[in-house]
């Protein structure tokens, strides 16, 4: 593993049209692989629905078009942007807040006319960088004002996410938050404290969460309590994935996903699709892909050339991991049900766009790097 | 840029990162691993539980109703069948405004309130995608009327089924019964797997009593169904096995005559086979049609059915007890003679009235002037009470009931339908100990004209007239001779069964009974001589009246001034022809007046219909 985490030097000859078109080569083919099997899966996943797969595409291209234009910014500009998207991301979450429009219980949308969207899609992004941001100016490890002030940073926007609410998405962006602090170099007997402090003020998140996220709780910890209630979803998504055995039944086989057993099959519980229809060998493949993408993730990370891209580079990649297995987490009955999606798989969210804008970003990490002198 | 400046040291930072993102991915791979065995052991550790429990999720078992077997009467005359029952169903996901179809579809089939709220209640309740019934049993005309509008209404259709009916209407329903809606009280005694998918059971008559052989064996289907139910295909099918068809030993013609000469008057008779117990003809008769009860009768109508004086809904001729009267005499005779209390030629004299010595009430004979001297044969034929008193009172009570108990008396019949009542012939044990009471005298003596506690059902004494006429074979009646299983040509037969062969002491007395018999018919002074004068056959017979209710000790019997309710029930029974018996009748005509008059005319019609038919 060190020989391709390790940086190396190249001379500008290595440098071809990845660098010119500011793609990263093995990220597109691990991200393209996934979109494929995601596609595959998301086909039969629908019952056979080429529609749903078409809009699915249309998703995915304006995905990968996003990715391409943030990988063209170079690292520079996009530090320099960080504390005003950051900011303005802040006053969205407000407007949201005050205003935001209402879908399916929570209150997570602004109307900007133009554009129905999300502020805490792009808080997604803003939060790590612009943590990152703050960090790379100080001297690492940071200090206890400068970890306060970092905290700071993630729990406003996370708090004024959890109000929504939405606990998914709070959670992830908190934790692309810590990564960075982490990665800074965050001391052990802190991230001890840290961890105690948590786990003490379990109880008191316990009694912050609202009663549907409680008996997510307590159906993640018996499911058979209330199996056709919330019980329903995590029972029968493991039966759907440990029918599947070690090959799975068959694309478009199986019987819990195309009968309807499933619940939120094309969205949230894809993964049990996949389980069903491909089996353990059939995870194993996207799990490789996940691993490979995360890894690739961590490598432009040491290969950065700032304390701001690799912080910027590490959280990003380390989001992603925490992303898919709180995903898979959750379907396969390990996790509560957190209302997250199977990163590029899962149908619809405007979730993919602002995960390919991260991919985007470590390809302009990478493809941005000045040639060090040999 | 003066002050404290903190120099970055860019290597330590590189290296610092460097280790945090290693360790970070090592964090990573531990979770991975951590899913990975949990993938594991819900895939291959469990993996069999969990292909058990979605097999379990996706394959139902659908039953399949049988058919259930017709019944025909002994000439092949259909007596239940299955008709196609039309239903118009609504599968409310074809339908666009629910509102707007079932308004339309009223201006050409008839939707009552009922038919409405019942539909809105199942519409609530099912999935989109199944079909809710609205209306059921439609007519042809019904049917027709939406076919040709059927293009206007996707979503809208006909579907068929079968529902029991009965194209006899009301002949014989006390014997075939009928088939109803399955209830709570009859969930509970049926076998649930096999009723699984059928919608009705027999309540009555043979329906109920042959419920098993006529519904046959339910099918299965197993389906592949999704989490709503809809059925995607069938996997496997075991087809029903239809129920048995029934072949009566009743002849629906001679029913419909019998029940026919009845005029208005309610009672009941019986046709028997003396050879072999076939069930020729069973009347109860006022009768009512059994279809609408097959889907429900409505509450109207059932409350007019139940609070009939008449009864048309009770089952006279298994269940209705009355006093035999006269027509006990023959076997009362037998029994005096079989016992040696009586003979041939031993006379008593009739004033037409006969008093317990000692005491001083009289009991009457009905002919005030008396009869005067009798002899077994003249008080048969003339029907003397005077010398069944007598008789009654020589034997006593306990040699009379353990005699005719031979004859099957006080105790059912056995035909092969339920809910027959056993009559009642007493007895000393009897009345001491279900009433707690010493026998009387006088309860032996009018015991011995069939009447005071003495009970019988038509049934019986159908049944035991056959034994007259067949030389004391008892035989176990039955109306089903034969069953036919589905997809079969082939008729197993019922038989028929002795019960007890009654000891014959000597074949002169039982002659010397049925020429009395003979005489009560064709001799001169026979109580049924009106019907024997123009017969073309024998014909053995005995008339009786039984009083419904009694007489002060000087009162006359007027029939004029009597309540109809009140009148004596007539009887008769009779077989014929005498010198080789084919058939054997009971006619009990409810406050008929005389058995003479009213019933045996009925008898007579009755045997004329089965002797004179033309051979087929």
């Amino acid at each position: 593993m060190s020989v391709i985490l390790s940086p190396h030097r190249e001379d500008a000859s290595q440098r071809g049209w990845q660098y010119r078109l500011h793609i990263d080569a093995p990220l597109l083919f691990a991200l393209v692989a996934v979109s494929a099997l995601g596609l595959i899966v998301l086909y039969s996943a629908g019952g056979g629905d080429i529609e749903l797969v078409e809009r699915q595409l249309v998703r995915l291209g304006i995905a990968y078009t996003c990715m391409l234009v943030v990988a063209q910014f170079p690292p520079r500009l996009l530090q320099r942007l960080t504390p005003w998207l950051f900011v303005t991301g802040i006053l969205f979450l407000l407007a949201v807040l005050v205003s935001g429009e209402t879908s399916g219980g929570a209150q997570r949308w602004l109307n900007l006319y133009v554009v129905r969207f999300q502020p805490s899609e792009m808080m997604k992004l803003a939060v790590p960088m612009m943590v990152a941001w703050y960090l790379a100016d100080t001297r690492l490890p940071p200090n206890r004002w400068q970890l306060l002030a970092s905290a700071t940073l993630i729990a406003v926007p996370m708090f004024m996410i959890a109000r929504q609410p939405d606990l998914g998405t709070a959670l992830l962006i908190a934790s692309s938050g810590i990564f960075v602090v982490f990665l800074a170099g965050l001391q052990w007997r802190l991230l001890a404290f840290f961890s105690a402090l948590v786990a003490a003020a379990a109880p008191l998140i316990w009694h912050f969460m609202r009663d549907y996220q409680r008996q997510r709780v307590m159906t993640l910890l018996n499911p058979e309590s209330d199996p056709l209630g919330s019980g329903y979803h995590i029972i029968q998504s493991k039966i759907a994935i440990g029918s599947g055995g070690l090959f799975g039944k068959g694309w478009m086989n199986g019987t819990q996903s195309q009968l309807n057993f499933l619940p939120e099959r094309s969205t949230d519980f894809i993964f049990a699709v996949l389980g069903e229809e491909f089996g353990f060998f059939g995870i194993l493949l996207l799990f490789a892909f996940y691993t490979f993408i995360v890894i690739r993730g961590i490598m432009i990370s040491i290969q950065a050339q700032d304390t701001y891209t690799r912080l910027l580079a590490g959280s990003v990649a380390m989001t992603f991991c925490v992303y898919f297995i709180v995903n898979t987490g959750m379907v396969t009955g390990v996790l509560p049900v957190v209302g997250l999606p199977l990163p590029m798989i899962s149908y619809g969210g405007t979730s993919i766009v602002t995960l390919m804008a991260g991919f985007g970003i470590l390809m302009s990490i990478q493809t941005h790097r000045k040639l060090l002198p040999a | 840029m003066l002050g404290r400046v903190h120099l970055k040291d860019h290597l330590f930072e590189t290296r610092l990162i460097t280790n945090r993102a290693i360790l970070l991915l090592v964090a990573g791979g531990l979770l991975l691993s951590i899913l990975l065995v949990r993938l594991l052991y819900l895939q291959v550790v469990s993996h069999e539980h969990y292909t058990t429990l979605s097999e379990d999720n996706r394959v139902n078992l659908q039953p399949l109703p049988p058919n259930r077997g017709l019944i025909f009467d002994r000439n092949g005359i259909l007596l239940a069948e299955n008709l196609p029952s039309y239903r118009l169903e609504i599968t409310p996901e074809q339908v666009d405004d629910m509102g707007a179809t079932l308004g339309a579809l009223e201006n050409i089939i008839e939707i009552s309130d009922t038919d409405r709220s019942r539909f809105e209640k199942l519409l609530a309740r099912k999935p989109r995608f199944e079909a809710v019934p609205l209306r059921f049993h439609l007519n042809d005309e019904e049917v027709a009327r939406f076919s040709v509008n059927r293009h206007r209404f996707p979503g809208v259709d006909i579907t068929a089924g079968l529902a029991r009916h009965y194209p006899q209407g009301p002949h014989a329903v006390h014997a075939l019964g009928y088939v109803g809606r399955i209830d709570e009280k009859a969930l509970k005694i049926l076998d649930s797997s096999n009723y699984r998918g059928t919608s009705h059971v027999g309540k009555n008559g043979i329906e109920k009593t042959y419920e098993e052989l006529l519904h046959g064996k339910v099918g299965l289907q197993q389906v592949e169904t999704t989490a709503q139910g809809r059925i995607i295909r069938v996997l496997n099918r075991t087809p029903p096995v239809s129920g048995s068809n029934l072949y009566l030993t009743i002849d629906s013609h001679l029913q419909k005559v019998a029940e026919a000469a009845f005029a208005d008057y309610s009672g009941s008779a019986i046709a028997i086979d003396p050879n072999n117990g076939d069930i020729l003809a069973l009347v109860s008769l006022p009768t009512y049609d059994p279809n609408p009860f097959v889907n429900g009768i409505d509450y109207d109508a059932y409350a007019a059915l139940r609070n009939n004086d008449k009864e048309p809904l009770f089952n006279r001729a298994l269940r209705g007890q009355y006093p035999p009267g006269s027509t006990v005499k023959p076997f009362m005779g037998l029994a005096g003679l079989e016992t040696g209390v009586t003979s041939e030629h031993s006379k008593t004299y009739c004033p037409g009235f006969y008093m317990l010595p000692g005491k001083d009430r009289k009991y009457r004979d009905w002919k005030r002037s008396g009869h005067g001297t009798v002899d077994l044969n003249s008080a048969i034929t003339q029907s003397c009470d005077v010398y069944f008193y007598d008789l009654a009172q020589s034997m006593g009570i306990d040699r009379i009931h353990d005699y005719l108990q031979h004859f099957g008396f006080g105790k059912a019949a056995g035909i092969d339908i339920q809910g027959e009542l056993p009559g009642l012939l007493p007895s000393k044990e009897w009345k001491r100990s279900r009433r707690n009471q010493p026998w009387f005298p006088g309860e032996t003596i009018i015991t011995g004209i069939g009447q005071g506690f003495f009970l019988v059902t038509p049934i019986q004494l159908a049944v035991a007239t056959a034994a007259l006429a067949n030389g004391g074979r008892m035989l176990q009646p039955r109306i089903v001779h034969a069953e036919q299983e589905a997809e079969s040509d082939e008729l197993l037969p019922h038989h028929s069964q002795v019960v007890e062969t009654i000891t014959i002491g000597e074949q002169q007395h039982w002659d010397m009974v049925i020429n009395a018999m003979t005489d009560v018919v064709h001799g001169a002074r026979g109580t049924a001589r009106g019907i024997g004068k123009d017969s073309p056959y024998m014909i053995a017979g005995k008339t009786g009246t039984a009083q419904v209710f009694g007489l002060k000790q000087e009162e006359k019997y007027d029939a004029e001034a009597i309540a109809e309710k009140l009148r004596d029930h007539a009887l008769f029974i009779a077989f014929a022809p005498i010198d080789d018996p084919k058939i054997a009748v009971a006619v009990i005509v409810e406050n008929g007046g005389g058995g003479g008059s009213v019933a045996a005319p009925i008898a007579r019609t009755i045997l004329d219909a089965y002797l004179e038919k033309p051979t087929p």
